[in-house]
């Protein structure tokens, strides 16, 4: 059985490093999410990706440039 | 066994290096080919250990920290992959093979041109040789840091000024001082540093790489899986991954940065300053004894932690030998992979005995050793 799909903000990076860099920022400043397989609907230099609840959505685009780091798509999808 | 070879790899590591190898061993997926928490642990430790590595050699983007199996890979990828035809390189004489060959090759088969920076009697370079051999069509200067045979260094920032007066790359060989003394790429103004992780940064054979620093096209010497953009026919351009097909030797990454974070948690200063220690003292002792040659210079402030020498004109094969079997001290005889250097000390026939020292050693160990060499130089009149 599969879990119910849901809402979520995703982030998609252009490097593993960035994901990487992502990650521990987010780790060191209570952004919620986790790091996941990218969603076969985008297109990435990076196979992971950041998913986070879609609540967060007027967060994230301030704490990615925080981190220095350029997401290549930031896109609300339900998976 | 007292071991004395810390030049070719530093057998006794810190406990840390260990723990987090085995620790590595036993919780380590294959980093960038999963999002599962196996993958994700080795994504993270490559990551935290590519943010240490650039802070520990002052190269601004750690990304373009790339891992590789030694310095010699290192030092390929970036003299083949930064050359090309037409282009002229400065170099000296004090160069390991781990330099020379890739040069050669790059002579021989892509119509690059050569100059080697002379040394003198001691071994040291003349730098304003260096800057005349400097030309129009000069590309890079390609220069190790210290000499693997007299464990003379050289001055890289003095190097770097001069690359940078004439637009050139800066390629250095870190072998014998990375984690021995400190160095600065952005200080020191060098493009691309290549260093290994099994001799003085304690860590693990089977490790190394090269920190680019700023905007340098490096060509990949392999192409092959990269755990991303699976539908490129190519390898990918974007840094690190340009440069590290296949999977990474995530374990001994582990152990690499549990090595540098012992270096930085006991300060290469102190490091540095034992090791310097050590050296100056078998060194005062060897270089009164008769029939005893010490080559390099030993009048200089820093230097790396060898002393190389012969014994009259004994084969430094059977020197080596008599001091394994009769005294158990490992030191390394012959040429050193380093022809230049011993054409220029005239040691070419009879190689060289060379002393190098770590961390873990000790004062005794150094008396022993000199009390060896002086008892063999004893007997070689019997």
């Amino acid at each position: 059985m599969m879990r119910q799909k849901e809402k979520r903000l995703i982030a998609a990076f252009y490097t593993t490093h960035d994901a990487m860099a992502f990650e521990d920022y987010c780790q060191g400043h209570g952004i919620p999410g986790r790091l996941i397989p990218l969603p076969r609907e985008i297109s990435a230099g990076c196979g992971l990706a950041w998913s986070a609840p879609p609540e967060i959505e007027d967060v994230l685009p301030g704490s990615l440039q925080d981190a220095g780091i350029a997401a290549q798509h930031l896109v609300l999808l339900e998976i | 066994m007292i071991y004395l070879d810390n030049a070719a790899t530093t057998m006794h590591k810190p406990p840390c290096v260990t723990d987090a190898m085995i620790q590595a061993l036993t919780s380590l997926g294959n980093a960038s080919r999963g999002a599962h928490e196996g993958a994700l642990q080795s994504n993270r430790l490559i990551y935290r250990a590519r943010r240490t590595l650039a802070d520990f050699f002052g190269c601004p983007e750690s990304e373009k920290v790339i891992f590789t199996s030694n310095s010699t890979e290192a030092l390929n990828i970036a003299i083949q992959g930064t050359l090309r035809k037409g282009d002229h390189v400065v170099t000296t004489v004090l160069e390991h093979n781990s330099v020379l060959r890739p040069l050669y090759r790059m002579e021989q088969e892509c119509g690059i041109t050569l100059d080697f920076t002379p040394a003198d009697a001691r071994g040291c370079i003349d730098y304003e040789q260096l800057a005349h051999l400097i030309r129009k069509d000069t590309r890079a200067i390609v220069c190790t840091h210290a000499s693997n045979l007299t464990g003379n260094m050289v001055d890289i920032a003095r190097v770097g000024q001069l690359a940078k007066e004439h637009g050139l790359l800066l390629i250095v060989d870190a072998s014998q001082t990375a984690g021995a003394v400190p160095i600065d790429m952005e200080q020191m103004g060098i493009s691309i540093l290549c260093f290994t992780g099994h001799k003085s940064m304690m860590g693990p054979q089977g490790t190394g790489g090269m920190c680019i620093h700023g905007e340098i096209e490096v060509e990949p010497l392999k192409e092959g899986g990269s755990g991303v953009q699976s539908f490129l026919t190519r390898q990918p351009r974007e840094y690190p991954t340009r440069l590290e097909a296949g999977t990474l030797n995530g374990h001994g990454i582990a152990g690499l940065l549990a090595a540098a974070e012992f270096i930085n948690e006991t300060g290469i200063d102190v490091i540095h300053t034992h090791e310097m220690a050590l050296t100056r003292r078998f060194y005062e002792r060897v270089v009164h004894i008769p029939d005893v040659t010490v080559y390099g210079d030993f009048e200089a402030t820093t230097r790396s932690p060898i002393v190389a020498l012969n014994i009259g004109d004994l084969d430094s094969a059977i020197v080596a030998d008599e001091l394994a079997y009769s005294y158990g001290i490992a030191t390394r005889a012959g040429a050193h992979c380093a022809p230049l250097m011993h054409k220029a000390l005239g040691t070419g026939e009879q190689g060289a005995v060379r002393f190098s020292f770590g961390y873990f050693n000790t004062p005794d160990e150094c008396d022993e050793a000199a009390e060896a060499v002086e008892q063999i130089a004893q007997r070689m009149h019997q």
